[in-house]
């Protein structure tokens, strides 16, 4: 227990030194000459933020969640939704403030529309939660590319599936353009980026350590086990995942206001998959793997656009043989018996290094 | 008349999500996994049709004939490479594996076809439509329109392609449900189904039926990916990919391991796909799909055809 407490403890604080360091780096202009990593840091920290929130549904709870692009997506739309109305309102109000209104507000949301999915959800195991994720991610993702909102001088006009009519055109403000999508405020800068980034480890790491956290892997570890020794099993599984459901909708949120222009189109199936595939490669469960790999994962296709651009759309293509061989690696039964060999073929070359060594003294 | 002419059209969609979701009921109900690869075998097939009928000297047969072939193959070699091996894992493992080979099929595609969208030539291309219903002056089966020269146009057009998914699909469920029900090998997968380990106790090669359900399920898929690549001609690598998921769906609702329940399912499925799209919303049909799938595991999860299995400790 004090061991990982201690790993723990190594990773945020090694997340949080690195983070700081190059937020530092990028504000104090070090950056300027290198527009590439400029450009990829923000996107990085909010993929990472999106892997960790990922991790605690699939490593943790061990449930395949792959509508996760589904709650980004709400929290996108309510946050970006919000801090545009709120600019348009209060025009006085300072970024700073507007974006926490949205934050708060789209975590909130997300984390209703995890409740909300959950309660249906947590019901079912595997397989079936794996698909009603993945239906719920879909129906989020045609609800979103389907809203339209203006506002004018007479307040907020609301269009599902047709923009909304008998608009006054001197003062209308387009917020949501269905599938357009939305031009939230450029509100984020890599501080909100890194706090909230180390926020997120921080809950994950709590979390994973608390009562609660040991009672979700004691379910995923054994269901029916759990629950004979009085752990309200679903009770628990909700939990993590309404968390996790609103961390990633704050994620969506940071991601509306670090970019121009949102197409909710973006949030889509291959999008869960990709942040699905940067929580896999870097180890269920592990907070530490799912930041290396998406760091990795992230930025190896764009360092490599300049070497060779066959590489770049090839990468997917590896990424699937990857996942495929890391899932055999780790479970076939070929390839567990060769490991064992393996670790004790090194052990009778170390207890040979041990025995030679000794003979010579 | 439109409505008739709407329910034809789910009808025949609905006889390919059919056909797709017995591919997976059928994994499901022997292998208990989900297969996520099998929309992209659609995908796969569909190529296949594509690549071979574009070739001068391959007649149509031929190319159907390599199609079906390719997509069995295929089928039965990620059976032998990714799943077999995980066939006492935990169970994210496995589905992760799908995930995997699903990707990996569709990005060998995207690498070798590119990703401009391909039209397909329907397998049934210049022949005259199945039947035209004209107000007030009948109806005519099997060719063209008798009224063009006075500028009449059918009230009531059934393609030739609707015709054929259906009829195929029909056929080849009835010829699905006796090779089950009166074959040796039908009955070794119905025990395998039941009772895995019983049934390798009662001789039967556990591992060869379930080759020989992947066999089938792609065999199914590759006759699927070329019913609806003739209906939906645009061909690209992500096209299994949704039918795949939305055939899942129609498994689920019909109630999963169930073969009469995949037929129901798909064929409901696709009418209320279809009928949403024209009284609805176009954009929303695929949402209000899988709106159906969150409602049906909630009231009943085990399906319309489903039976309720209590785990085991």
């Amino acid at each position: 227990m004090k061991k990982q407490k201690l790993n723990n403890l190594l990773t945020l604080s090694g997340t949080a030194v690195l983070s700081v360091i190059m937020a530092v780096l990028m504000t104090a202009g070090a950056l300027d000459g290198n527009n590439m990593l400029k450009g990829m840091l923000i996107p990085i920290g909010i993929h990472i933020i999106w892997a960790l929130s990922l991790n605690l549904t699939v490593g943790v709870l061990g449930e395949l969640s792959l509508g996760h692009a589904g709650f980004m997506c709400v929290g996108a739309i309510f946050g970006g939704t919000i801090s545009q109305i709120v600019q348009i309102n209060a025009a006085g109000c300072p970024s700073g403030l507007r974006l926490v209104i949205a934050l708060v507000c789209s975590g909130i949301a997300a984390a209703v529309f995890g409740i909300l999915i959950g309660i249906p959800v947590m019901r079912l195991h595997g397989d079936y939660l794996a698909i009603v994720t993945l239906g719920f991610g879909e129906i989020m993702k045609s609800l979103a590319n389907n809203i339209y909102l203006t506002s004018d001088i007479n307040g907020l006009h609301f269009g599902f599936t047709k923009p909304p009519e008998n608009i006054d055109a001197a003062s209308a403000k387009q917020i949501l353009k269905g599938s357009i999508g939305m031009q939230a405020p450029q509100d984020t800068n890599i501080w909100w980026v890194v706090a909230l980034l180390i926020i997120t480890l921080f809950i994950m790491m709590t979390f994973m350590n608390s009562k609660s956290g040991r009672a979700c892997m004691a379910v995923r570890d054994n269901y029916i086990a759990a629950q004979s020794v009085g752990i309200n099993v679903t009770k628990f599984r909700l939990m993590a995942f309404t968390i996790s459901a609103a961390i990633a909708g704050v994620g969506g949120a940071l991601y509306a206001h670090s970019v121009p222009m949102i197409a909710f189109g973006k949030f889509d199936y291959n999008f869960s998959i990709l942040i699905l595939v940067f929580v896999v490669l870097g180890g269920l469960g592990s907070m530490r793997g799912s930041i290396i790999a998406t760091v990795i994962l992230y930025a190896l296709p764009e360092m490599l656009r300049k070497v060779n651009q066959n590489i770049v759309n090839a990468r997917m293509l590896i990424y699937a043989i990857i996942l495929i061989f890391l899932m055999l690696w780790k479970n076939a039964p070929f390839f567990i018996s060769l490991r064992e060999k393996i670790k004790a073929k090194l052990k009778k070359d170390k207890a040979a290094d041990v025995t030679s060594g000794g003979a010579e003294v | 008349m439109l409505l008739i002419s709407n329910i034809v059209d789910g009808l025949s969609l609905g006889s390919i999500y059919a056909l797709i979701a017995l591919g997976y009921t059928m994994v499901y109900g022997i292998a208990k996994m989900l297969n996520f690869a099998h929309g992209d075998i659609i995908m796969v097939g569909g190529y296949a049709a594509f690549i071979a009928m574009a070739t001068s000297w391959c007649p149509i047969w031929l190319a159907l004939v390599i199609t079906v072939t390719i997509c069995t193959v295929l089928g039965v070699v990620i059976e032998k490479l990714a799943y077999r091996p995980l066939r006492s894992s935990p169970p994210l493992a496995v589905l992760i594996t799908a995930i995997g080979v699903s990707y990996l099929l569709q990005n060998i595609a995207l690498l070798t076809q590119s990703a401009t969208p391909r039209m397909f030539t329907s397998i049934v291309d210049g022949m005259p439509p199945f039947l035209q219903v004209f107000k007030g002056r009948g109806a005519v089966f099997f060719s063209e329109n008798p009224y063009k020269a006075e500028g009449v146009k059918s009230d009531l057009t059934i393609s030739m392609e609707t015709f054929l998914a259906i009829i195929v699909s029909v056929i080849i469920m009835v010829a699905l449900t006796l090779f089950i029900n009166k074959t040796k090998a039908g009955k070794a997968m119905l025990a395998c189904s039941e009772d895995r380990g019983a049934a390798q106790l009662m001789g039967i090669n556990v591992n060869a039926t379930i080759t020989l359900t992947f066999a089938i399920g792609s065999a199914l898929a590759a006759v699927a990916a070329i019913l609806m690549c003739s209906s939906y001609p645009l061909l690209t690598p992500y096209t299994g990919s949704m039918p795949g998921i939305k055939a899942f769906v129609a498994a689920v609702f019909g109630g999963i391991g169930s073969i009469p329940g995949a037929m129901v399912g798909g064929v409901l499925l696709g009418v209320i796909e279809i009928l949403s799209k024209a009284y609805i919303s176009t954009q929303l049909s695929d949402a209000i799909v899988f709106l159906v799938l969150i409602i049906v595991l909630v009231v009943r999860p085990t399906g319309i055809m489903g039976k309720k299995i209590n785990e085991k400790v």
